[in-house]
């Protein structure tokens, strides 16, 4: 593996990693991410966007969810951030 | 949720967050005899264990209360022949599931059994390589039972953890052991060196590896991280004997760290049980939610006020929260001392007395006490050896 790996685009569709789940805890009242002995808890724009990562659907179609479902614009490049920081944590695979 | 309200118990100096670690040490019955267990001295004499139906509940009432990894620990966890059935309940309450086991006992069978209920991950830790240096080393019979149940972990999809408990004794072999976790394709490693409760504190002296011995584990550590890169994560937990300042212990007393001892002792970390003169409630007559917020020996150590002045007035306190409660009952007799790992302590001397022994070699000691392995037996003479010092 190479630590520069290719970064996530708009035409990937992209999944949560094997061996991590990704489950909305009451408690916590958020959207967490678990492994093994360990737990990330994401805050309210990681977890819709790590919500809606389900193999299928491409990252432009996952952002144009976004923007209808908050009724916003301009979300791309928050997005792609996000999902290169998941990628590089090993979160998500493209 | 039924469980009462908390009338009759003390309020929390600082509300706590949900006890989001539950641990629950199902058995201290292990068919190994390691020198550095954690298990308590005394764990001969806990010998009632919960039964299904008491963990059962326990799983159910930690959920409510906030709990979402669960380790499923020892002794070894394997020898609860209900163990797929807890894994299960874990599983659909919404848990992730980690079994911190030696492989002992972990056949084909069981593994097929345990991945159906949903079992998340799997920590296999190497044996005692004390007892077993030889064999380790010698990649024979350890290996043999490493290598099968590494297949059969692999084989059912989980990730591959591995545990070792690093020591004096096979400190200086760390390059073999990074290398056999490469043979066994292990996705992790975490050598973790051996911290001085329990067992492994009767054992101090001959555990604690010299500086020199230290360094170099560190070096080949790095340089195997640089040649392996991301196939293998190694974590290397140093002794903090080697401190200058303490670690923030569990991340704080009652702060997200719940362990439920075999007998249904409820404890902020799994070594609390030593603190004298501390009570700790009981699964069985206690829920979960009020053990959490209420009970008095998980709100003893919460916040600050318990401090003495050391770390009172330490304009780093919160960073470490006085390190250790265990630590410093262990070295100072009092576990609202600060840890003695802190150099501003004014027991630090008995934590560099203990380093400065380590940098003598074996061979021209002096004074060499032999290594107690934990077993039933010995657990029992040091019990009673040890008894009428408390009192």
């Amino acid at each position: 593996m190479n630590a520069q790996q290719a970064a996530i685009g708009l035409d990937n569709r992209p999944r949560v990693a094997a061996h991590f789940r990704l489950q909305w805890e009451e408690a916590q009242k958020s959207w967490v991410l678990l492994y093994p002995e360990g737990m990330v808890k994401l805050n309210v724009s990681a977890g819709e966007i790590m919500q809606r990562l389900d193999g299928e659907k491409t990252v432009q179609a996952l952002i144009d969810e976004l923007e209808r479902q908050f009724e916003t614009t301009g979300l791309t490049p928050d997005v792609l951030d996000f999902l290169a920081i998941a990628h590089r944590q090993g979160w998500v695979k493209p | 949720m039924n469980a009462p309200p908390a009338t009759a118990n003390v309020a929390p100096a600082v509300q706590p967050g949900p006890p989001l670690w539950l641990l629950a040490e199902l058995t201290y019955r292990c068919p190994l005899h390691c020198v550095f267990c954690y298990n308590p001295v005394d764990f001969a004499l806990n010998s009632t264990e919960l039964s299904t139906d008491d963990w059962l509940r326990v799983l159910r009432e930690a959920r409510v209360a906030g709990s979402v990894q669960c380790g499923f620990s020892g002794g070894e966890p394997m020898l609860r022949d209900d163990l797929e059935v807890l894994v299960a309940e874990a599983r659909r309450l919404g848990f992730y599931t980690n079994l911190l086991t030696s492989g002992v006992g972990l056949t084909e069978a069981r593994a097929t059994a345990l991945k159906q209920a949903g079992l998340d991950h799997i920590q296999l830790s190497f044996q005692d390589s004390t007892r077993e240096l030889n064999d380790f080393l010698s990649h024979t019979k350890t290996f043999d039972l490493k290598r099968r149940t590494a297949e059969i972990i692999k084989a059912h999809g989980w990730p591959m953890v591995l545990n070792c408990v690093v020591h004096r004794l096979n400190i200086d072999y760390i390059g073999q052991i990074i290398e056999l976790a490469v043979e066994l394709d292990a996705e992790y490693l975490e050598l973790a060196n051996s911290q001085y409760y329990s067992w492994a504190e009767l054992n101090r002296d001959a555990l604690l590896p010299s500086r020199e011995q230290l360094e170099r584990a560190e070096r080949v550590t790095n340089a195997y991280r640089e040649k392996l890169g991301d196939t293998l994560r190694m974590f290397f937990v140093v002794p903090d004997y080697y401190e200058n300042r303490p670690k923030k212990c569990m991340n704080g007393w009652g702060n997200i760290f719940l362990t439920i001892t075999p007998d249904g002792t409820a404890l902020p970390c799994h070594t609390a049980k030593m603190i004298k003169g501390l009570d700790f409630p009981n699964v069985r007559n206690m829920s979960i939610q009020d053990i959490w917020y209420a009970s008095p020996g998980f709100n003893h150590f919460r916040g600050d006020a318990w401090m003495k002045d050391t770390c009172r007035t330490c304009p780093e306190k919160a960073k470490d929260l006085g390190g250790c409660r265990c630590q410093a009952f262990m070295l100072t007799g009092d576990a609202a001392n600060a840890d003695p790992v802190c150099d501003k302590s004014p027991f630090h001397h008995e934590v560099l007395k203990a380093v400065a022994l380590a940098q003598i070699p074996d061979a021209q000691r002096t004074v060499v006490k032999p290594l107690v392995f934990r077993d039933p037996k010995a657990s029992r003479q040091f019990t009673e050896a040890s008894t009428p010092a408390l009192k």
